[in-house]
């Protein structure tokens, strides 16, 4: 053996006790769901279209079939929201699925472009009711007991004394220099309102929360909507959330959109966004689209980081800890 | 010259920055599920070694600083600068008081240093870890103690003041651990 393969970093990233460890957590999430008849479910995660959010960058794969003259570019994907709706409007009730996602260039302590995620729909739960299911299962997982919910507009006027839902790009810079976030002057000039928003949550908010029991947050600036419902009030909210845990967000859920009419208009606008933004064109998934079209029972869904929940779950400050192999040694 | 890119930051990479070279010590990426990806990372200044925290936006550049270690041979100070050279080209180079900092309590003519270059202009004199220095005035200490506690000041030939034990004298040659500024044994010259 040379002397170079001998010292390869063969090993896993994480202990064998750990990955034990990981293995009983799944275990008690799949039997969490099988009590309440949720089904599990497996689809495609090499997909024709990917997600056209402009802040998630897809892993292309190259598919040859003999029958192809030139290879024919697919997706790894990165959300089975798309599939699992399809699953849903075809009538399948309740259903989760526990798979890989991929997405690129998102590497650090808490990211892999290779990670694993829970997600479930809920035919007939609003996001409110979904909270309640995902209450009960981190109680499962990580032994908490309640948790507290906040509605956006509610954490930023407690944590920073401004209105999200109605501020301006000079407010929120200012806030952000109060607080001590240093960017150079051509960085702020580029930044938009929910950029600005994204920067304070993710800085000033988000390393606070959930330390005693896990925090939910819910009802966003409709601009921060993605594929929830937009509920008209005044000023109209997304009836989306997100929970947090020692300062980490764990997982994302909406009251699902149903109207694919509201939703194509979304896609559209997406697409013109990646385009301005000089990201290559990702086409719509009109498969998606018909499914909503036949019509998608009103459901919440919600994906939830497993790497994340794992190293929470096991005390470990970063996801490295808990997966076998990370993208530096595949 | 090269840029580096956020996803390329790693602790070590040396890098300009409002137009100072830094060196990268942290870099975390942060971002939300959905929305912007920032990059927080934490930098060392080279020329003054102040540590600044900067969040910038995934996927922008900064661009490489022409930083360079070499080894270098100290010659001798006139008290304003400081001459060094290379020992296999003969290269010499003078050092402002300024930037050889309290590096210069440790330099013995004929030791090697590291002298960190940026675009050729010295920033970091970096010292031997060990030294061998000479001392050049303490208190007479207690003969035969050497039990090592409490200890004394001493002035070495540099100008360093470090503590020394009891039994060690005047014009005697100590080793001394220059990250720390410790006494660390007795030595021959």
């Amino acid at each position: 053996m040379s002397l170079e393969q001998k010292n390869k970093p063969w090993r896993p990233n994480a202990e064998i006790a750990e990955l034990k460890h990981r293995a009983d957590l799944l275990r008690k999430i799949r039997d969490f769901f099988s009590e309440r008849e949720v089904f599990e479910v497996e689809t495609p995660l090499m997909c024709r279209t990917a997600s056209l959010d402009p802040f998630i960058q897809p892993i292309p794969a190259l598919y040859s079939s003999l029958a192809a003259e030139a290879g024919r570019m697919f997706y790894l994907q990165s959300s089975p929201e798309f599939a699992m709706k399809r699953l849903l409007a075809a009538g399948s009730g309740p259903i989760y699925q526990i798979c890989k996602a991929f997405r690129n260039a998102e590497e650090g302590r808490l990211h892999n472009p290779e990670f694993t995620m829970l997600e479930w729909y809920r035919p007939g739960f609003d996001h409110h009711a979904l909270m309640d299911e995902m209450e009960a299962l981190l109680a499962v997982v990580l032994g908490s007991s309640k948790t507290d919910r906040f509605t956006y507009q509610a954490l930023f006027l407690e944590y920073l004394g401004v209105d999200p839902l109605q501020t301006s790009l000079q407010q929120l810079s200012l806030c952000a220099a109060e607080q001590g976030v240093h960017l150079e002057a051509q960085v702020q000039a580029e930044l938009s309102l929910d950029d600005w928003l994204d920067l304070l949550m993710t800085h000033c908010i988000e390393p606070k929360l959930g330390f005693d029991q896990p925090v939910m947050i819910y009802d966003y600036p409709a601009s921060k909507a993605a594929l929830a419902k937009i509920r008209p009030t005044e000023p109209p909210v997304a009836e989306r959330f997100e929970v947090y845990v020692n300062g980490i967000e764990l997982a994302n859920g909406f009251h699902e959109l149903m109207d694919p009419a509201i939703q194509l208009a979304r896609f559209n606008k997406d697409c013109e966004f990646r385009k301005q933004l000089g990201y290559p064109a990702i086409p719509i998934d009109d498969y998606f689209l018909a499914a909503l079209e036949f019509g998608l029972p009103a459901s919440a869904g919600v994906a939830l980081g497993i790497d994340r929940l794992v190293m929470l779950a096991l005390g470990k400050s970063e996801i490295q800890a808990v997966v076998s192999f990370t993208i530096d040694r595949v | 010259m090269a840029s580096y890119s956020t996803n390329e930051f790693k602790s070590g990479l040396k890098v300009i920055l409002d137009n100072d070279p830094y060196v990268i010590l942290e870099n975390e990426f942060v971002k939300p599920g959905k929305g912007q990806a920032f990059n927080r990372v934490k930098l060392r200044n080279l020329k003054t070694s102040r540590i600044i925290e900067r969040t910038m936006k995934s996927g922008e550049s900064l661009q490489a600083a022409d930083v360079t270690d070499k080894e270098m041979q100290y010659l001798y100070n006139d008290g304003e600068r400081w001459h060094f050279m290379v020992v296999a080209t003969y290269e010499q180079y003078e050092i402002d008081k300024a930037v050889v900092g309290d590096s210069r309590l440790w330099l013995r003519e004929q030791d090697v240093c590291i002298i960190t270059l940026w675009n050729d202009t010295p920033l970091i004199v970096t010292p031997p870890n060990f030294v061998v220095l000479k001392i050049v005035e303490t208190d007479p200490g207690l003969k035969g103690d050497t039990s090592g506690g409490g200890g004394k000041p001493a002035t070495l030939e540099t100008g360093a003041i470090v503590r020394v034990p009891l039994f060690i004298q005047t014009d005697e040659y100590i080793k001394v651990d220059t990250r720390t500024g410790q006494y660390v044994s007795r030595a021959k010259e």
